[in-house]
């Protein structure tokens, strides 16, 4: 049952539009599942959610701060800084 | 041309829950506050004693010398649920931020003289610990208190005082162009300097005090009864003076807050002060003796900015808080 | 002047731990008397790592976005009597249970993160459990302002927190937050913020909330969606405890694994309720327990575990046994429900011939072989007239208080008990892993309140079920029994203008067109 498989869960609605089409970008193994109501992103090893891309998507400024707004649940430890929001496993 | 809206109407089983309508006597509607409010915290049949506390339960009404037939007849007059509590300080955090923006933006900082943005430096930022020591005294109220009504208002009131400890550190931001050399240099004060001993001195004593009624009056009632109003009425009145505006529109948050607070902690008094003489009786010592411990701990504060006249300015306090007691929360001192 | 911009982590350990400062007019232990008794060595508070740095201005900021969107729905689903939106009326009967036995643990978790909050002697683990502690209580009432609109219209619902601190199948949860909030700060956070939060929250609430969805519930979807929001918070908090402690010293490595297998398998029993939810409770399924288990627990658990193998950390104790009652928890669970429903808050039913069907089809190995016979042999008795109830008092797990009624792990015919003596007494157990957890802390878990014990000692209102009932305040025909013959069925059909030829009960609501 070994993986090392991280994941993030978003509302699906308009505000995490954007937020997961960047990541989709932004993480080419990035597996993308929709359920009633939520999306599911799956990868190995790692997700970064970059802020850059997101306001490029957007055409404003965006917090990854407010990714906590639409987050549903997550797996991994976090690193959080103004630029990049980044779930991982191991260091 | 008119329109025919069918619509089906259903009659309700019931009104509210069970619970509600016992204490509101009839099965009627409730505020959304008496119902997320009302019997929260369970009252019986606990499983195990507390480790840390063998010689309670895990929710005691014995962990003050307070006694009440019903710890539900204390009500918040703000009515605050998460929800409320949560929209009300965001509207108010957004004109605090609209406010340190503007100053930010303008540079207004910079218009005030150099001697008047030291007072405010040594005045106002080395309270950031005096509101870490709030912070974790409403905690206490909230986790070793009975009864959500009163406990969840001091969970609103510790995260409320963690973000003032916040605002308090921002405007020593402002002030020190963001090198955070304000905030060490009133850290080293509130740690060294012979002004500042006597709050911290009271502030650990909070800290370690035990009857969690007994911290609510002493904390909210006294320290903060007295701390207030000298901070962001007398010091930020002196300093208008010489500063304009500015430091009034960083503080706007603060005296907005204890306003609001205040009629919280008056109402809390008045229902505990008008169950038992015994309540009364009790409350009014400790009312006392904090007011006390407190008017001596913010004397030479308050003499960092008025020198001579802390003392009078500290008796006018007193005499102030003396009255609010008598007059919103009946205690006679 | 000349203004640099602090990065979020220095302005971060600004605004909290900066706050404080060793005490010198105080022992330190005075105000934080509860950092050593359970054996936890820290060295350094400062090597606390704060994974999401949210100060007050924009925790108020966000958190009331989410409220404002929250409360708009829940407003317009009220007036949209939004409740017949429900697929069927057995929906309703899952948000009974989670009521009466998840918000209430909602309300617990808030005052033990103010517990946690107030005795952690670092700023960091402080500021976290803090914003944990409202970040509940926020979630109880959401729930209730959610749920009231339910409690208008449907039974079970009205003195949700009354039946918390009495009724025999709430002392399941109820028990299990005692237990934790009556350990130390240590030990609560790894129950609650890692055992529980971590590893298995998300069996709870994504299929709970899927299923909401499915079930066509958009308030309870938003409520849970909203606080999962909060979770994803709660979740890092549990892990950063985990390997704070960890890191701070090799001694802490034991404790923190006989805490981790504790709680696992006390989480673990609890969920037991979660999976008769998944697999009966809901009339539209997302997924079966058994699928949920092994998508949020063996795939994302593993990884896990396998993350804290390099601090020696192994996956806990007996989660094999998990593994192997996958197969038949939620039909073992649902079967003690349908026999003791006359003594419970909510509904229960056996599945149409359709779910017993989807139900065949997830469980391959089990359902047809050893529940399918058993149904079909209570439906018989049920068309007879004859609906099965047990009126003897079962033997509860001294435990985690479940009737013992779960198997033994290689033999799903034989029921499972274990024992122990202690003090002269001989105290019984549903498995194995409660059996460790006893014995381990026997002068802890001889105090239990076993309701069934309760009622024996005439401590509930009398030996009569009646009088169990009325202390319950579990209003008899309306709150308990069999769904087909239940208030709600009948109310329902009436409400969606549904034939309902084969019930007659009187009915309390009026429909006025």
């Amino acid at each position: 049952m070994a993986n090392n498989n991280v994941f993030i869960a978003l509302q699906n609605n308009e505000e995490a539009r954007p937020i997961i089409e960047a990541i989709e970008q932004d993480n080419a193994e990035a597996r993308v599942e929709y359920a009633p109501a939520m999306v599911k992103i799956d990868a190995p090893g790692r997700i970064v959610v970059r802020r850059a891309s997101v306001e490029e998507l957007i055409g404003r400024d965006w917090d990854p701060q407010e990714l906590h707004v639409n987050l549903i649940s997550l797996s991994g430890n976090i690193d959080e800084d103004e630029d990049e929001f980044v779930l991982h496993r191991g260091d | 041309m008119t329109i025919e809206i069918k619509t089906q109407s259903v009659e309700p089983l019931r009104h509210t829950f069970s619970n509600v309508a016992r204490r509101q006597g009839a099965d009627k509607s409730a505020s959304r506050y008496l119902e997320a409010m009302f019997d929260l915290q369970p009252t019986v049949n606990f499983h195990y004693k507390p480790q840390w506390d063998p010689d309670h339960d895990l929710y005691d009404t014995g962990r003050t010398a307070i006694v009440m037939e019903d710890w539900y007849a204390f009500r918040d007059p703000r009515q605050f649920y998460y929800g409320a509590w949560t929209t009300t300080r965001a509207k108010q955090q957004d004109v605090a931020e609209r406010n340190y923006a503007f100053v930010e933006k303008r540079a207004l900082l910079d218009l005030v003289p150099e001697e008047t943005r030291k007072v405010a430096e040594a005045a106002f930022v080395p309270l950031r610990h005096a509101e870490y020591a709030a912070n974790l005294n409403n905690m206490y109220i909230c986790a070793y208190g009975y009864g959500t009504a009163i406990t969840q208002a001091a969970s609103f009131n510790a995260v409320d005082r963690l973000g003032i400890a916040q605002y308090l550190s921002r405007i020593g931001l402002m002030l020190d162009g963001n090198t955070s050399e304000s905030l060490d240099a009133a850290k080293q004060a509130w740690l060294e300097n012979e002004a500042w001993q006597p709050l911290r001195q009271l502030c650990e004593e909070l800290m370690a005090t035990k009857d969690w009624f007994e911290l609510y009056v002493a904390q909210n009632f006294a320290l903060d009864g007295l701390l207030y109003p000298l901070v962001y009425e007398r010091i930020d009145g002196e300093l208008q003076r010489h500063a304009g505006s500015t430091i009034s529109m960083l503080n706007e948050f603060m005296s907005e807050w204890y306003g609001e607070t205040s009629r919280w902690v008056d109402a809390t008094l008045k229902t505990a002060a008008g169950e038992s003489d015994a309540n009364k009786v009790q409350l009014e010592q400790w009312a006392r003796q904090y007011i006390d411990r407190a008017a001596q701990a913010l004397t030479p504060v308050a003499a960092q900015v008025f020198g001579t006249d802390a003392q009078s300015v500290i008796a006018e306090l007193r005499e102030d808080l003396t009255n609010r007691a008598g007059k919103k929360a009946g205690l006679e001192l | 002047m000349a203004a640099k911009r602090l990065s979020l982590r220095e302005k971060y350990q600004k605004f909290t731990r900066d706050l404080a400062w060793e005490p010198s007019y105080q022992d330190k232990a005075n105000i934080f008397p509860q950092t050593e008794f359970e054996g936890i060595h820290i060295h350094d508070w400062d090597k606390w790592e704060d994974p999401f740095r949210l100060t007050v201005d924009a925790y108020w900021k966000y958190q009331a976005e989410k409220e404002r969107k929250l409360y708009a729905i829940i407003d317009a689903f009220s007036q949209n009597n939004g409740q017949f939106n429900v697929s069927d009326a057995r929906y309703v009967n899952a948000l009974k249970l989670f009521l009466q036995g998840v918000s209430p643990l909602e309300y617990a978790a808030h005052r033990g993160f103010a517990m946690a909050g107030r005795q952690f002697s670092g700023v960091g683990p402080q500021v976290a459990c803090q914003m944990q502690s409202i970040d509940e209580l926020r979630h109880v009432q959401t729930q209730i302002h959610t749920i009231s609109q339910y409690n208008k219209f449907f039974n079970g619902f009205h003195d949700w927190n009354h039946m918390h601190q009495r009724v025999w199948y709430l002392s399941v949860p109820k028990s299990f937050f005692e237990d934790a909030m009556s350990a130390g700060p240590f030990e609560f956070v790894t129950a609650i913020s890692f055992s529980f939060e971590y590893v298995l929250t998300n069996l709870l609430f994504m299929p709970f909330m899927s299923g909401a969805a499915y079930n066509g519930d958009m308030a309870t979807v938003t409520f849970g969606f909203s606080a999962q929001s909060d979770e994803s918070r709660h979740m890092t908090l549990g892990l950063e405890v985990i390997k704070f402690m960890l890191e701070q010293d090799e001694r802490n490595v034991p404790i923190v694994q006989k805490w981790i297998d504790k709680w696992f398998w006390r989480g673990y029993r609890l969920l037991t309720l979660v999976s008769m939810m998944m697999d009966y409770m809901l009339p539209k399924r997302v997924m079966s327990w058994k699928e949920a288990w092994e998508m949020y627990f063996e795939e994302n658990g593993g990884a896990l575990f396998e993350d804290l193998s390099r601090y020696g950390i192994r996956m806990p104790k007996y989660w094999d046994v998990s593994v192997k009652e996958k197969e038949r928890l939620s039909h073992e669970a649902w079967s003690i429900f349908y026999n003791y429903d006359h003594a419970a808050a909510f509904h229960s039913w056996l599945p149409e011939e359709s779910e017993m069907e989807w139900l065949s089809a997830k469980y391959p190995d089990t359902f047809d072989k050893y529940y399918r016979p058993r149904y079909e042999y209570w439906r018989s008795l049920q068309e007879k007239g004859e609906r099965w109830y047990n009126s003897t008092l079962p033997m509860l797990c001294q435990l985690c208080q479940i009737p013992m009624a779960f198997t033994e792990p290689d033999d799903p015919t034989q029921i499972c008990y274990r024992s122990s003596e202690y003090n002269g007494d001989k105290y019984h157990f549903c498995s194995d892993g409660c059996k460790d957890i006893f014995d381990d802390e026997p002068e802890k878990y001889v105090q239990s309140w076993l309701p069934v014990h309760q009622i024996y000692q005439g401590n509930c209102g009398g030996a009569s079920v009646p009088e169990v009932l009325e202390w319950y305040h579990l209003v008899d025909g309306q709150d308990n029994k069999e769904f087909l013959d239940s208030q709600d069925r009948a109310n329902w059909n009436r409400w969606k203008g549904e034939s309902d030829s084969d019930t007659d009960q009187p009915v309390k609501a009026a429909v006025n067109d």
